[in-house]
Formats: structure tokens, C-alpha cells, sequence
């Protein structure tokens, strides 16, 4: 039995271990031999410097304003998104009012609800930012415009001018053009959960808040868990980078008010030809993101219910 | 899916088999010495083409069938007027085979060339993608163009190439010392924009000095028109018309201090009274509301529309604000105005600068071929063309006669004739990018229009930035000559 089943599973992951080394541990190894040098990237010569990266990094106050920005965005992000993803998906699945025939059903026009929200996922992060940036346009745009509307013309914020709400403005866009995907992961997760345990928590007297906390939230908390680290993903990398380059003054700015690590290490290499350092910025982000998975991991393990 | 984890004498566990594949993921460890090999690949550089014969027509010995390869930046100034200039090249050598490729993205496309030591023959290093010109030049990556330079130019055989050239063009090519790096195609002027037809609505006249223009935006804010608006995203347009009025204050040595990052430089009373007129601008309630949040284009419509009278800009706003610029809009430029009659320098004290860096890699195959191209588009007529086809000036000092030119276009000629030798260059934005765009313009003077900063606070901040850039070893530094 034992006989040749080594053999049997190298077999199987000779493949994908060669391709996960040579796409993403090889860059890695990469990246972190080159955070110890003075490369610029714009030529082929290049010394070892030792750990002067390392020591430039923590007296760089921009850089530790880019991980404050990042540590926030990779905890207020999934909190609010997942946050407003689970209600969405809650109302659309089971917070309707009783009908016949059916313990649980969604509120009235939740078909429409499902895909309206799926909508943003479909436009790039390029298009949303671009989009956001008109509609957050001081003079003409649709946010100061509406307020404008209703009499308010005394306020009128600068939006993504105003080094206290940029970051916000930036938050706000994040989370609409993700909330949607995670509405319809939720919901299939809660169309898996079997419609007994609700009927026996209704004929119970269990209000909605009850049930939500005591069945839903318990038995999909796998699927939560896992939208977790994929809007941490986002958080850190690509999703915010994209919105805060497309969208802030400067980019980064006001002030450097929203500036994040992502952006920071892209300025780095390709504005200011210090690839080098800009790596080393990068090994930066690599401790946040492997950070933050381990307590995500820790703090999501719990027993997993079968059904 | 069960537990796998943790049972004994089952053979092969999860936890196993992670731990042996975190050891393969280490055996790469060892081929660090690959490494080098990425980045520092020596390829080409000595299969460079053999040189040409030198002779009347062909002065840069131009291997006639070596073929050229030509990267142009795809922007605002398009491709075509490089492929008619690369027509020309092919019939001054039919036997040489011209690789035309354009794009935007400079950076990502000739990066890994470079690394591989297989550049082009010429790049118009261009864009938000361009290359860092300091480190190229640092790296010895660029061919010295003094040859070009000094190569007769193509309309006159008695006229070296550098004779040719608008001013300043030739000097910001240069770096350190007398070689020329890049050759500047384009020709930029900077100054305050304005539009003709509103300031007559005003019954006004360009302002001169300062109480002018501070008594002409008065006028405005009554008639519910702004004084100024600018790119609040991108708040290092302000520097367009602050610095020349900081040079026609304080004379051209400020500046200077400035670009060679000198202790205190940011603290001459030159420099305090002009950040002090432009805050009064912000205090006054001159500015357009919103302006912080505005980019570039947006702020530019606001201006097109005529809800603000002045913006600092550079020449391509002509084309860039087009499509939203009404007809009888009169578009003009005018340098800054100054502060009073105890300014240095006349009125009229201007920006102008070169745009479009063309460099020829010192690896390129057919480095003469590059400059030979360089050469032919500086010629008259392929000047002319340039600046029919994009409406720009190019660094050709001529080559506008008989052409129709719009307002704008026009007023930047007669603001260069006005000028005269009284053309200023600051050199931070392409000497520092980082600190003129991100330190001084952004946080800098950007906060300071926004009313957030004191002109004080603004040029304590800006001096520590330029202190510390001053004192950064990655920062490769340059000084005026």
C-alpha cells in the first residue's frame, strides 16, 4: 500500500510545484536578492549595498505613511465590504417578508437586486476610478451637484482635494465596485444553507438578527473567511493601487494623504529609477500581506460543521 | 473535505508535504548566482554597425544599409510627423531598411532592452512612462550627440546643427560638462494663459504687475467670474508661471539656487514675496472654488468655459483643451506678471523650455543612423511640418514663417520675441521629478493654494525637502553651469 505512493504524488505536483517555483518563489528569492543592492533598473550594473535599503526604509516617513494608509485599508475594507456584502445578501436571501409556501425568501425584486450589485465587477477598476473621479469633481460633479440640489450650497468639499476625506473617497470606490461580487458569493453560500434550520429557528420565535447570527453567519463562515483574504488581497495590492493612481491629487496626495505601499513601490522603481529600494519597499509589503493571512488564518479557524 | 492533518502512519500528511515543498521552493536558493545574470546580461554593445563614409551629404558616415530602428512616444504629438521624417531617411538611403514602432508605454517596452543591452537606434523617451534621464545618463546608457551637433545642418552646409537650435534647448541636453545627452524636439512655452475675448468682456488688459492683476480679479469676482484656476490634482502646473515670476523678482540666480539644491535657497525674499502674491490670490477668494480637485482637464474646461480668466499652462493646453474651447475664445499665453517696478527683470521674463527628449542609446546598433534621423528632423521643413501637424513649436529656431498660425501659437512666438534673452529654464523637473512634482508642487505649493499652508510654513516644507534630496546619495545631483 505504502509501495510507490511517493512516487504517485510527486508525479502529480512535479508540474504545478515547478511552475509555483519559477512564477512566484523564484520572484520572490529575486526580488529580496535585489532589495540589497543599488540596482536602478534602467541598466544591466548594480552593487550589493548591504542593508542601507533597510535603514533608509524605517527613517522614510512617506513610506511609513503608506503603510499606515495599507494597514488601514487591509482592515477597514473587508470589515465594511463584507460587512455590507453579508446584509445585501442576507435581505436578498432570507430577510423578505413570509410569503406562502416558503419559510425564508428574499425581499421583493431580489432577482434585480443580485445583478444590479454584480454590475460594478464587470467594469475594470480603471473605468470605476475614472468614473469616481468625475463624479467626485468639485465644480460639475454629480456628489457636490446633488447637494447643491437639495440647498446645501454652502458645502461643497473638495473630495479628493481635501487631504481629510481623500482616503475615504478612495475607500468608498473600493468598496462599491467589490460589494457586489461578494453579494453573490454570499448568496450562493446561503442558498446551500438547507432551508430547515430556518423554518425551526422561525417556529422558534427567532427575529431575523437572531437567525442571522446563529445560523447564516455560523455556516457560511468558510465562504466569509475566504472573502476575507481575497479583499485583503485587494486591499493591499493591485485594487487600491489602481484606484489611488488613477484617482488622487498628485497621485498619493494631498500631502501624501493617500498614498499606499503599492503606489510607493511603483513610484520608486519606475518614476525615480531605484529599483533597489524600490524592492526593498516591496519585502516591506510582502511582511504586511504574510501578516496579515496568518491572522486571518488564526483567527478564522474554527470547527467546521458538516451539513 | 475531513481532516486530513495529523494521523499517524498514514504515509504522506499535509503538513509533510507542505514542509517538503517549502524545502523545494529552497533548493532555488542556491542558483542565486543566476541572479547576476538577469539583470547584468552583457549582450550587444560591441555588434554595433560598421561606420559609413563620411562625406558632404552625409556628414554623421551613416552606414547606408544598416537598418534603423526608431521608437516614437505615441502621445499628444502622435506618430506621423517621426514617419515623414523617416521617409526622408529611407530616400536619403534607399538601401537602409527604417523599424518604425510606436507606443505609450516607453518605460515597459525599452526597460528590458535596455537591460538585455539591445536598445534602439533612437527613442523618444516620452510620457508618464518616460525613462529617468539622470540615471541613464549616470549609467552611461546614452551616445554623446555632440557629433549631431556639430554636424552641418541639412538646409545650410555653413551652419553647424547647434546653431540651429532655439535657446536652451542645447544646454538641457547636457548634464555634466559638455556632452549632449538628449536632443529636445519639441519647444515649450510656459507662461500664464489666458483668452482675449474674456478679458475684453472685462474691458481689461493683461495685467503687468501685480495690483493690476489683483484689481482685475476683483473686477472679475464681481462679475462672478474667478481669477485663476489649475490642475489642483496636479498642483506642480502652479511652478509654470511661479518660478518665472520668482526670476523676474529676484533675478535668474534664485532659480539657479534652486536647481543646485543650495542650503537656503527656497528662503530668499524672492521667493517669500511671490509665494506671498500667490497666496493672496487664495486669501482673496481669486481662485475658482473647487480648484483643489480639479485634474488638469477639468480644471482646463472650468477655464474654456470662461469661469476662470487665467491658468498656468504650458503650450500643448492649445490642443489638449480643443475640444472644449470655444471658437471666438482668442487663446493666449503671456508671461507672469510681475511684482512691481523693483523687479529684476523686465516684464516679459518667460519659461520656454524643450519637450519630446529624443536620446540614442550608447548600446544602439546604428547609433549615426539615430542621429543621422535626428539630424534630418531638424531640418527646415521637417520642422515646418512638425509644427503643422501637432501645433507646436520645435526646438528649429524658425520655421513658422508662412505657416497660418492660431492666437495661441502666435502669442508664443511674439512671448518668446518680447522675452528675448530673458528666457528662464528651471531644470528641478527633469533634474528631480520626485522632489518638484511630489515635494514642492504637491506638498508643497499645491497645499499652500488650497489655503492649508502659510507661504512661511510652504517654504520651510519645501526647503527641508530640498535639504533632504540635497543630502540623499541615490539622488544623482547636477548643477548649472
Amino acid at each position: 500500500m505504502q509501495h510507490g505512493k511517493y512516487r504517485f504524488i510527486v508525479g502529480f505536483l512535479v508540474a504545478p510545484l515547478a511552475l509555483y517555483a519559477v512564477f512566484v518563489i523564484w520572484p520572490f528569492i529575486q526580488s529580496i536578492y535585489y532589495s540589497f543592492t543599488d540596482w536602478t533598473g534602467l541598466s544591466p550594473d548594480f552593487k550589493m549595498v548591504g542593508l542601507d535599503n533597510y535603514t533608509r526604509m524605517f527613517k522614510d516617513d512617506i513610506f511609513w505613511k503608506s503603510l499606515q494608509h495599507s494597514v488601514l485599508l487591509v482592515l477597514l475594507l473587508p470589515l465594511v465590504t463584507l460587512g455590507l456584502a453579508l446584509f445585501f445578501a442576507f435581505m436578498l436571501n432570507v430577510g423578505g417578508r413570509r410569503r406562502k409556501n416558503a419559510a425564508v425568501s428574499g425581499v421583493r425584486g431580489s432577482g434585480f437586486y443580485k445583478i444590479a450589485y454584480f454590475f460594478p465587477q464587470v467594469l475594470s477598476i480603471v473605468i470605476v476610478a475614472l468614473l469616481f473621479q468625475f463624479a467626485y469633481n468639485p465644480r460639475s460633479g454629480m456628489l457636490n451637484s446633488a447637494l447643491k440640489g437639495v440647498g446645501l450650497d454652502s458645502i461643497q468639499p473638495d473630495w479628493l482635494g481635501d487631504p481629510n476625506l481623500a482616503l475615504i473617497c478612495v475607500m468608498v470606490v473600493l468598496v462599491w465596485s467589490t460589494v457586489g461580487f461578494f453579494v453573490v458569493l454570499f448568496s450562493a453560500g446561503m442558498a446551500s444553507i438547507p432551508k430547515d434550520f430556518y423554518e425551526a429557528a422561525l417556529l422558534d420565535g427567532a427575529s431575523r438578527v437572531t437567525t442571522f447570527f446563529k445560523i447564516t453567519l455560523p455556516l457560511l463562515w468558510d465562504t466569509v473567511q475566504s472573502g476575507w483574504v481575497y479583499m485583503g488581497i485587494l486591499a493591499l495590492g493591485v485594487e487600491a493601487f489602481t484606484a489611488v493612481q488613477v484617482m488622487t491629487v498628485g497621485p498619493g496626495g494631498p500631502d501624501y494623504a493617500t498614498s499606499v505601499l503599492p503606489l510607493y513601490v511603483y513610484q520608486t522603481a519606475f518614476r525615480d529609477g531605484q529599483a533597489g529600494y524600490a524592492t526593498t519597499i516591496g519585502v516591506g509589503l510582502l511582511i504586511v500581506t504574510m501578516v496579515f493571512a496568518a491572522i486571518v488564518m488564526r483567527l478564522g479557524r474554527r470547527e467546521r460543521l458538516e451539513f | 473535505m475531513g481532516s486530513t492533518s495529523g494521523h499517524k502512519n498514514e504515509g504522506l500528511g499535509r503538513r509533510d508535504l507542505i514542509k517538503r515543498s517549502a524545502a523545494l521552493g529552497l533548493i532555488t536558493v542556491p542558483t542565486m548566482s543566476f541572479l547576476s545574470a538577469c539583470a547584468s546580461s552583457d549582450g550587444g554593445g560591441d555588434d554595433q554597425v560598421e561606420k559609413g563614409k563620411t562625406s558632404a551629404k552625409n556628414p554623421l558616415g551613416v552606414n547606408e544599409t544598416a537598418a534603423l530602428d526608431v521608437v516614437i512616444f505615441d502621445g499628444g504629438f502622435g506618430q506621423q510627423y517621426a514617419i515623414d521624417a523617416e521617409k526622408k531617411y529611407t530616400a536619403a538611403f534607399p538601401k537602409a531598411k527604417v523599424k518604425h514602432s510606436a507606443t505609450q508605454k516607453i518605460q515597459s517596452q525599452l526597460q528590458p532592452r535596455f537591460n538585455g543591452g539591445t536598445p534602439p537606434d533612437l527613442i523618444d523617451n516620452s510620457g508618464a512612462e518616460q525613462m529617468d534621464m539622470g540615471v541613464l545618463v549616470d549609467k552611461k546608457q546614452l551616445a554623446d550627440l555632440t557629433a549631431l551637433m556639430d554636424a552641418p545642418s541639412i538646409d545650410d552646409p555653413n551652419k553647424k546643427v547647434r546653431d540651429t537650435l532655439r535657446p536652451g534647448v542645447l544646454e538641457m541636453g547636457q548634464f555634466d560638462g559638455d556632452p549632449v545627452w538628449i536632443m529636445y524636439y519639441a519647444y515649450t512655452v510656459y507662461g500664464v494663459w489666458y483668452s482675449q475675448t474674456n478679458l475684453e468682456k472685462l474691458d481689461a488688459e493683461y495685467p503687468e504687475d501685480w495690483d493690476a492683476m489683483l484689481a482685475l480679479c476683483a473686477k472679475a469676482k464681481k462679475q462672478g467670474v474667478a481669477g485663476w484656476t489649475y490642475p489642483g490634482k496636479y498642483p506642480y502646473y502652479l511652478p509654470f508661471s511661479l518660478y518665472p515670476f520668482i526670476a523676474k523678482i529676484g533675478g535668474r540666480e534664485v532659480l539657479d539656487k534652486i536647481d543646485n539644491l543650495e542650503p537656503n535657497a527656497w528662503k530668499d525674499p524672492a521667493v517669500k514675496a511671490a509665494f506671498e502674491a500667490y497666496y493672496e490670490l487664495q486669501q482673496k477668494g481669486y481662485i475658482l472654488k473647487g480648484t483643489p480637485g480639479l485634474t488638469h482637464i477639468q480644471s482646463q474646461t472650468e477655464w474654456t468655459k470662461g469661469k476662470a480668466l487665467f491658468i498656468p499652462n504650458g503650450s500643448w493646453v492649445e490642443n489638449e483643451a480643443a475640444p472644449t474651447t470655444p471658437k471666438d475664445f482668442k487663446m493666449m499665453v503671456a508671461a507672469p506678471s510681475g511684482l512691481d517696478s523693483s523687479d529684476k527683470l523686465p516684464f516679459g521674463t518667460i519659461w520656454a523650455s524643450g519637450g519630446e527628449p529624443f536620446v540614442v542609446p550608447a548600446k544602439a546598433k546604428n547609433p549615426q543612423g539615430g542621429m543621422e534621423q535626428l539630424r534630418i528632423m531638424l531640418s527646415e521643413e521637417s520642422s515646418k511640418n512638425f509644427t503643422k501637424q501637432v501645433k507646436s513649436l520645435s526646438a528649429f529656431n524658425g520655421g513658422t514663417d508662412g505657416l497660418t498660425l492660431s492666437t495661441a501659437m502666435q502669442a508664443g512666438v511674439d512671448a518668446l520675441k518680447k522675452a528675448g534673452d530673458n528666457v528662464v529654464n528651471p531644470r528641478l523637473q527633469d533634474w528631480y521629478v520626485k522632489l518638484q512634482k511630489e515635494q514642492i508642487g504637491t506638498a508643497g505649493i499645491g497645499e499652500m493654494m488650497a489655503g492649508r499652508l502659510t507661504p512661511a510654513e510652504a517654504i520651510k516644507k519645501i526647503q527641508g525637502y530640498a535639504d533632504a534630496a540635497a543630502k540623499d546619495s541615490s539622488v544623482k545631483k547636477y548643477k548649472h553651469q
